[in-house]
């Protein structure tokens, strides 16, 4: 019964984490695959760092940051926000960051493989800077798109480490599906956490499957 | 001697599959006796500590010589270890219950994988006030803030047992360290830690 709510509640973290991810990370992504600017490979090296980090340190930090001491901690509080720790919101500004390069470089991969040639044919026809990337960019990279949304989506669902540093257990609002596989776990509770995993695994393997199944597809088309 | 630090019931999955460990000084009870009772542990388990149970925050006066706070509630939350895993959150679960506060601080309460992550949560300014254990306060706790030792009518004692494992029958220092635990020494030692003696 309550490891439905953690579905449900991870299902509502992944759908919100992502879509935050897809308009963040779009902009971000066209800005990286285009500049030529000396802040490229800083920008670029940090939006990879959540890959190389153990998820325990960024969330050890988030904790550290976000509660009533640390500088964003402090900012939420003069908002009148409260601290994000243990709160759904906090789950959504954590997994932003940990999923962060699961969108940012797909969709930077697809822009970048656009080439100038497209975007200048369309300028020569009178298209305006909006019109090109709406019209012309976003169309051409749509694998770019459909890869960020499912990796993106997907690297939430299977979050661990910074939810457990940063949420608190508290069903409904931060015990998502990994936290309670990981009580069932411990709690030697080995059938439902067996449910669970299974679960995951064949969740994980169908959304992987819709990424590498559909690569070949698209290029013998 | 080379130390693993970790879950009791971590290292229980971990033994029952093999882990090549001599020696397993537990948080709890219960999970030696079944390691025994499974044939995985060739001698008799006993007890080496008893945890206290402390209310702490780090703010001066928050919590009084009675634990009251818990029924006034001028916190946003507090912290505790998760009672399913950790035997200071079953203590800690009990102590609210006998107080009768239980349900009232329902929407409040924020809980740790283990207690280690209890006491950060209120250690980081996170939770205001947490159920933590004594050993924890004497070793890590800032100067300053305020404190209640639950008093042990509240709860089921925490008994904390080592028992040499099958692994280790045949190493003379396991069994040495095992007979050192139960020496005045050691007994004086863990006694400064904050814990309650068998």
């Amino acid at each position: 019964m309550s490891d439905w709510l953690a579905v449900w509640l991870t299902l509502r973290l992944a759908a919100t984490t992502t879509v935050l991810l897809l308009l963040l990370g779009t902009p971000l992504a066209w800005w990286l695959a285009r500049t030529r600017s000396p802040l490229k490979g800083p920008l670029g090296a940090l939006v990879a760092l959540p890959l190389v980090l153990p998820p325990t340190v960024l969330g050890f930090y988030l904790l550290v940051a976000l509660g009533p001491g640390g500088p964003i901690g402090e900012l939420t509080r003069s908002l009148g926000l409260g601290v994000l720790p243990f709160t759904f919101a906090g789950l959504v500004v954590g997994s932003v960051i940990y999923s962060l390069p699961f969108v940012v470089q797909p969709l930077q991969a697809a822009f970048e493989a656009l080439g100038e040639r497209p975007l200048e044919v369309a300028a020569t026809l009178g298209a305006g800077a909006l019109d090109r990337f709406f019209s012309v960019a976003v169309p051409l990279a749509r694998p770019g798109f459909v890869a960020a949304t499912i990796l993106g989506f997907a690297h939430t669902v299977g979050e661990f480490g910074v939810v457990l540093m940063i949420g608190g257990n508290i069903p409904g609002a931060t015990r998502v599906l990994s936290v309670a596989l990981y009580d069932h776990v411990e709690a030697l509770e080995y059938a439902p956490a067996h449910w669970l995993a299974a679960g995951m695994l064949a969740f994980s393997f169908l959304v992987l499957l819709a990424v590498y199944g559909r690569l070949p597809m698209r290029r013998a088309s | 001697m080379r130390l693993s630090t970790g879950s009791t019931g971590k290292f229980y999955a971990q033994i029952r599959n093999g882990a090549p460990f001599d020696v397993l000084l537990a948080a709890d009870h219960d999970t030696p006796q079944r390691l025994a009772e499974e044939k995985r542990a060739p001698g008799a388990p006993f007890t080496y500590a008893i945890g206290k149970l402390v209310l702490w925050s780090p703010q001066t006066g928050l919590v009084d010589g009675e634990g009251k706070v818990l029924a006034t509630g001028a916190f946003k939350r507090l912290a505790m270890a998760n009672p399913k895993l950790a035997p200071y959150g079953r203590a800690a679960e009990q102590a609210m219950q006998k107080l009768g506060v239980r349900a009232a601080l329902e929407g409040r309460i924020v809980m740790g994988e283990s207690i280690a992550q209890a006491f950060q949560f209120v250690a980081s300014g996170n939770a205001e006030l947490g159920f933590v254990a004594l050993s924890q306060l004497r070793q890590s706790a800032p100067p300053g803030g305020s404190a209640w030792l639950v008093p042990q009518s509240h709860y089921a004692p925490i008994r904390q047992d080592a028992v040499l494992l099958a692994h280790g029958e045949a190493n003379q220092a396991a069994r040495e360290f095992l007979e050192f635990l139960r020496s005045s020494a050691a007994r004086g030692l863990i006694a400064r830690y904050g814990y309650e003696l068998p």
